[in-house]
């Protein structure tokens, strides 16, 4: 007995080397990410809270809601979200359950359902220019078809209406997809039992959607439209290839301050409004849709 | 040269104790089979000495080493997964011939033990394939393969048949059996399979809640289980349980059970003072179907045929027991029946502690116990 | 009744399925279409719909304006130095998180998942104000480390649902046949997590390459593509557009060929 006791000492500090091995595997990414994501973002608050004397002050954000371009662009982006957000969601929906139903040629369509999802925001707002602007495409298919005699102005700078359309449009075309792969993975995980007992318990297909896909999806769901608010609020390049300066966004009035008027200080807290709206938009989310555990899937 | 001990081993995973204070001795080249339901430590164990999991406390010694603090590949030890563990990204022959390559083996060498352990498990023509065109029962023989090639000291089996289907695992199992009398290594080989225990091991260490709670050959395991818990798992249908009282009444002891009462000759002595079970043996059950003088009656409450012999379940008074009996007799549901306990094949339990009471008597005894109502 | 009745709904299904593709290879079309037109169809008004007359006019405009191969470049390294990096950085972060459990294992992995709810524009605009003050402004490296701060939260999460695929068993099985820790994840982790962590390779590709906003803020001249696309709104002719929003484009149509079968399974797992 005395010979285990005397032996166990070297066996606990190898046994701690062996133990501290994980944390030596994440030690470069918690240590990376907290000199480029962490400190930034403290930064970022230092920044938003200082004037240019570097004296702790209110200045920055008092420019910033004074100025005009401030309500515009609030504004802007919510409107954007409020169109774009619940329309893209019914279509997400169907283009996952489209998926799902594994269509003769499905591995086709996947990929080009999935195509979006590669494709910047600059990316999308330059080809939707090209399909929107006076002498574009859209007018020529429109003219072609002799429902409009005259190319009509689409990107009316001086109709915020239109202008909302036009950057919904490409929103919805580029990043539909980002939600549909959520959703898709979630649908996946509903084994095939369930909804086919539906079936044989006479659930037409609406009925199943509604009373057994929809809240089995309910965490998927929760997960997509979370990330897509936030990203919404990030909204900037489609909006500046597609309306020029006829619009403008949160995003888009950050970067302004920052590159063309040389204020970090505003520009901090341009994206201070936007985490703050982000994570408000993230609570709401996980509040409104929360599913307790008991009800989940596994 | 490759004995096998483990001296008071202990591994918890947080607060849940898996091996709680094992010793055990395996001799050289034996056969021991780690039997047990999930959850009760023989992988763990098993995994301890693989060197894959580290001990908390206690020894583990391979022939004469101390492989305590030994990582795997220094234990000389050879290793079946359940899941097979076959490299999918390598053909067969790569997979049989890693080990030797670790062990930087000669070319010639490789390739003459790749091809004699392939021949062993009759898989010479699947050296080209990959694990992904293989059928289960081909992967494990790959994995045995695998682990036979390096001529390890020890080999360890961790339920090795389990993901074979019924009649695979029978047909595996005799070939298995075959092929390791045939190895001079020392096996270790986990299961939760009764079957397969008794009928593969030299020796069965019958595991429960981390502790072994019996260590014997397949025939004592079965014959005289040390506790209910050993009796209750090993044997298909498990061990009947009866609540008894026994009072000495001069020279002879009477036995009574919720059914009825019998004479008991021998030695009762180590049976006074403890509230008792007695635990019986469907096949030591006799089985009348006319009443005859001094058997006990039973109520038949089903029966189920199942070729080899018939399987009836009935009640004795407040107890429902399960009997095997010929497979041409057929006693229909509500009918009754009589029944003799075998004396020879009674063990005692305290039915407290669960523990085996011997008499001194157990092989002994010839003399027909009967029931009288 | 009921058979026809699901052949209906089939019908029906492949017209909505054949409308949204139509909806989603329509502008990608017009855009190749018209980046591989002339000058003056690039002008003309009404478009034509059906390309007759390809031409490498709008391309060469695209191509030999100042500035734009080198951005080309640029957004190549940028992408390459954020893979490596996220890759490095990454991969052993992911395989601790798929192999060990380990106090701060749940908080480390809710960590990075929650990165997420921060948009890039948080810690770009504090990193251009630093970068000015480290001399890494306006270059390569900068935007790239910024990239790598934004993509390496999902990197290691992708590559730790990578590795969880991976039975452990198997590294166990080549431990117990001679392998020691790091030969046997060298032998057999590493080759079979392969295919999966040169998707999320793939996956960073992507992002490095299409990212506007940090890009832009943290280079004045060294512009990455879409910086030098973004200055060059509304000064640039048209066909200039055209042709550079093609090139931004492009990439998607190779790169979801290659990890489409990743991002419904591995990717939309680490999603939900």
């Amino acid at each position: 007995m005395t010979s285990i006791a005397q032996e166990t000492a070297p066996l606990t500090r190898r046994k701690r080397r062996w133990e501290g091995l994980p944390y030596w595997l994440i030690l470069p990414t918690v240590a990376y990410l907290g000199v480029f994501f962490v400190w930034p973002m403290i930064q970022g608050f230092g920044l938003a809270l200082q004037d240019e004397t570097g004296a702790w002050s209110f200045t920055a954000f008092r420019t910033m809601v004074d100025d005009a371009a401030f309500g515009e662009a609030m504004s802007f982006t919510f409107l954007l979200i409020l169109v774009v957000v619940p329309i893209q969601f019914v279509l997400a929906l169907g283009m996952a359950l489209l998926l799902n139903a594994r269509l003769r040629g499905g591995g086709l369509f996947l990929y080009i359902f999935l195509l979006p999802l590669a494709i910047s925001d600059l990316a999308a707002g330059i080809a939707w220019s090209a399909i929107f602007t006076e002498r574009g495409y859209l007018n020529t298919i429109l003219g072609g078809v002799g429902v409009l005699e005259q190319p009509f102005i689409f990107l009316d700078p001086t109709s915020k209406t239109q202008l909302v359309i036009a950057v919904a449009a490409a929103e919805i075309w580029r990043s539909t997809t980002f939600m549909m792969v959520i959703l898709f993975a979630g649908l996946q995980a509903i084994p095939k039992d369930y909804t086919e007992a539906a079936e044989v318990f006479g659930a037409g297909f609406f009925q199943r959607v509604r009373h057994v896909i929809f809240p089995m999806l309910k965490p998927s769901i929760q997960v997509a439209l979370l990330l897509r608010l936030i990203f919404a609020f990030e909204v900037f390049a489609v909006v500046i290839a597609l309306t020029g300066s006829g619009a403008t966004v949160l995003a888009a009035e950050a970067y302004k301050w920052q590159a063309t008027n040389e204020n970090e200080h505003v520009a901090a807290a341009y994206s201070m409004v936007i985490l703050g709206l982000s994570l408000a938009a993230a609570a709401v989310i996980l509040v409104a849709l929360r599913t307790p555990r008991e009800r989940r899937l596994r | 040269m490759s004995e096998i001990r483990f001296q008071a081993v202990r591994k918890s995973f947080g607060k849940f104790a898996a091996v709680d204070g094992v010793d055990l001795e395996v001799r050289d080249r034996e056969f021991v089979v780690l039997l047990g339901p999930s959850g009760c430590g023989k992988t763990t164990l098993l995994r301890c000495l693989a060197g894959l999991e580290r001990v908390d406390d206690g020894r583990v010694f391979i022939g004469d080493r101390d492989s305590t603090d030994l990582p795997p590949r220094r234990r000389r030890i050879a290793m079946v997964f359940q899941s097979y563990a076959v490299f999918p990204h390598m053909k067969v022959y790569d997979n049989i011939a890693f080990g030797l390559r670790m062990q930087r083996e000669k070319k010639p060498v490789i390739d003459e033990r790749v091809r004699s352990s392939a021949g062993l498990l009759h898989i010479e023509e699947l050296l080209d394939r990959y694990s992904s065109q293989l059928s289960g029962g081909q992967r494990q023989r790959v994995a045995v393969a695998r682990a036979i090639a390096t001529k390890a000291d020890v080999l360890l089996m961790d339920e090795p048949l389990s993901n074979l289907d019924a009649l695979l695992r029978l047909e595996m199992r005799a070939e298995l059996k075959t092929l390791l009398q045939n190895l001079d290594a020392t096996t270790i080989y986990v299961t939760h399979d009764q079957i397969e225990a008794l009928s593969m091991g030299d020796r069965i260490a019958v595991m429960n809640k981390g502790r072994i709670v019996q260590l014997g050959n397949p025939l004592e395991v079965y014959d005289n289980p040390s506790d209910t818990f050993v009796g209750g798992f090993i044997g298909n249908p498990p061990m009947n349980f009866l609540e008894a009282e026994v009072s000495a009444n001069g020279g002879a002891s009477n036995a009574k059970l919720s059914g009825g009462s019998f004479e008991l000759t021998g030695e009762t002595a180590a049976l006074a003072g403890h509230n008792l079970l007695l635990g019986i043996r469907a096949e030591a059950i006799g089985v009348e179907t006319a009443a005859a003088d001094g058997l006990g009656r039973a109520k038949v409450i089903v029966l189920e045929p199942l070729g080899s012999h018939n399987l009836l379940t009935v009640r004795c008074g407040a107890d429902t027991l399960k009997v095997s009996i010929q497979p041409d007799l057929f006693p229909q549901p509500e009918s009754d029946v009589w029944l003799r306990l075998e004396p020879s094949r009674i063990r005692w339990m305290d039915r407290d502690t669960g523990v085996a009471i011997h008499t001194g008597t157990e092989e002994f005894a010839t003399e027909t116990a009967v029931v009288t109502t | 009744m009921a058979l026809p009745r699901i052949r209906v709904g089939r019908v029906f299904a492949y017209v909505a399925a054949l409308a949204v593709a139509a909806f989603i290879l329509a502008p990608i079309y017009l855009i190749t279409i018209s980046a591989f037109s002339s000058f003056d169809a690039v002008y003309e008004y009404p478009k034509n719909l059906v390309p007759t007359d390809a031409s490498m006019e709008s391309m060469n405009i695209f191509l030999e304006s100042d500035g734009v191969t080198d951005s080309l470049l640029r957004s190549a390294y940028v992408a390459a130095i954020t893979i490596v990096l996220c890759l490095a950085l990454g991969t052993p972060a992911g395989y601790a998180l798929a192999r060990f459990t380990f106090r701060g294992g749940n908080p480390f992995q809710l960590a990075l998942v929650s990165t997420r709810a921060f948009p890039l524009i948080i810690i770009a605009i504090p990193l251009a104000v630093t970068y000015l003050r480290v001399g890494i402004d306006d270059t390569v490296i900068g935007v790239a480390l910024a990239h790598v701060a934004f993509t390496l939260p999902l990197t290691v999460l992708v590559t730790a649902s990578v590795f969880a695929g991976i039975s452990y068993e198997l590294e166990e099985a080549a431990m117990t046949l001679g392998c020691n820790r790091l030969s046997a994840f060298r032998k057999i982790a590493l080759p079979l997590a392969l295919p999966g962590v040169a998707a999320s390779a793939i996956f960073v590709f992507v992002t490095s390459w299409n990212e506007v906003f940090a890009a832009a803020l943290l280079t004045l001249r060294e512009r990455t593509l879409p910086a030098q696309m973004l200055a060059a709104l509304d000064t640039s002719p048209l066909p200039y557009r055209l042709a550079g929003g093609f090139f931004l484009l492009a990439p998607a149509l190779v790169v979801i060929f290659f990890i489409r079968k990743y991002l419904l399974t591995t990717w939309g797992r680490v999603a939900r």
